[in-house]
């Protein structure tokens, strides 16, 4: 070190301390250069598009939120509609089986009441066969008795009044003894 | 190499001085237009011609280079404005990029094959650096705190005790206009200079006992000295990565404490 030092002494300006000015001025040439391409000219273009970038990605996850927010309404929209479908459904089985039913008792009801109406109609037809039957039989079966009578008898029974008070005593002896038998 | 052949008649061992720093002129005649000179030189080149390839044409989605740039300006931007600068970070980062840039091209200088010389331990490169932060800093505090309030900011900061100013006054004044520049450049300097010696004096242990005077005695000594240079080179780059940040972070804070006075 003695020798580095006696070696600074003997050379002029060699101090480490001390600049040389043409290092200043070469120095100061070279940062402001650089300062001037580097920090007035690039910086800028880098900066511009680190916000672009910036943008670009928030704006991409806007737009990814946008269209996820949107498929979740459309699948809640999607929803709701099938369990309405489904309510609707299950709504209309529910009224076709209570229309089904109410139209079975219906056709129940009115089988039933034709059956009635066809059963009586029978039974007046048949009332009203039997009342002709017998007012026929009636009297025919009188003309007949008087004939046969007239035949056994001989001779015919002009008094028409005694006549049909006998075949009427006769026949209501006859109704009589069929209404016991009934 | 200059050194060695300055060492080379002698038989005794010496190290490395001060003389490492001599540069002579490297075409005789134009005196000014030495190695450091050309190295500064062409750190200026190399860092324009590095940020034109990252940052030139950017591309919102970056590839290659401009990678690597914004590896750089992100480290700068979160590292050195964004503490000290908050929201105005973005308008400085074209100083803060250029000076941290630069410095760390001029300090890896030191450990170039061939080139092997740090421009900012030649006090001259620093000091430009530092006197342009220092004049900024001066008239940002000016423009933004007024002459008064910037020097009754920095002297008086409110909140202590009355008999303190007396002691305090005098020593935020003397750091702050000062001392603070004058470390800020001596600090860069100190390192890269101390760093350049370091790798000098390895290397010469190495290349005298291995080549010049090689001796059974002496070889493992060289021995050392190359593994020293080699470890030491990677503790240099270490440090000249660090020197440029720190050059750079301490500028990012003396333009803070000028916008406002956060006392």
């Amino acid at each position: 070190m003695i020798q580095a030092a006696s070696l600074l002494a003997a050379e002029e300006g060699a101090n480490p301390l001390i600049p040389h000015t043409y290092e200043l001025v070469v120095g100061g040439f070279a940062f402001f250069f650089v300062l001037f391409v580097v920090g007035k000219i690039l910086t800028p273009r880098i900066q511009k598009t680190l916000v672009e970038r910036t943008d670009a990605i928030e704006g991409g996850i806007k737009r990814a939120e946008d269209a996820q927010a949107e498929a979740q309404a459309l699948l809640k929209q999607y929803k709701d509609q099938l369990s309405e479908a489904r309510h609707e459904a299950s709504r209309l089985r529910e009224d076709a089986r209570e229309q089904g039913a109410q139209i079975k008792v219906e056709l129940r009801e009115e089988a039933q009441a034709e059956a009635r109406r066809l059963v009586e109609a029978a039974h007046l037809q048949i009332e009203a066969d039997r009342q002709q039957a017998f007012a026929q039989l009636r009297t025919e079966l009188g003309r007949l008795s008087i004939e046969l009578a007239g035949r056994i008898v001989g001779e015919s029974l002009e008094d028409e009044a005694r006549q049909r008070r006998t075949v009427d005593r006769f026949l209501e002896e006859l109704e009589s003894s069929n209404a016991a038998v009934r | 190499m200059s050194t060695l052949t300055l060492l080379a008649p002698g038989d005794e061992f010496k190290p490395p001085g001060l003389e490492l720093f001599d540069a002579a002129p490297i075409i005789s005649g134009v005196a000014w237009f030495t190695k450091p000179v050309l190295l500064a030189l062409l750190s200026s080149v190399i860092v324009i011609g590095f940020c034109w390839s990252a940052f030139g044409n950017p591309k919102l989605v970056p590839r290659g280079v401009q990678n690597v740039g914004e590896m750089g300006y992100m480290f700068v931007r979160d590292q050195v404005a964004r503490p000290f600068l908050g929201k105005d970070a973005d308008r400085w980062m074209g100083l803060l990029l250029s000076m941290f840039f630069l410095v760390w091209v001029w300090n890896l200088m030191g450990v170039i094959p061939v080139l092997q010389f740090p421009v900012a331990s030649h006090i001259a490169f620093p000091i430009v650096l530092a006197l342009s932060v220092y004049v900024l800093k001066i008239y940002l505090g000016v423009k933004h705190q007024g002459v008064i309030g910037y020097f009754k900011n920095m002297m008086f900061p409110p909140g202590l005790p009355k008999p303190i100013y007396v002691l305090l006054a005098p020593i935020e004044l003397l750091s702050n206009m000062i001392i603070a520049p004058f470390t800020h450049a001596v600090r860069l300097f100190a390192n890269m200079f101390a760093g350049h010696i370091i790798l000098a004096f390895f290397s010469l242990v190495g290349f005298w006992f291995l080549f010049e005077k090689l001796t059974p005695l002496g070889a493992p000594l060289g021995v050392v000295g190359v593994v020293m240079t080699i470890a030491m080179t990677g503790f240099e780059m270490f440090i000249q990565f660090l020197q440029a940040f720190l050059f750079a972070m301490l500028a990012a804070m003396y333009i803070g404490n000028s916008l406002h006075a956060d006392h």
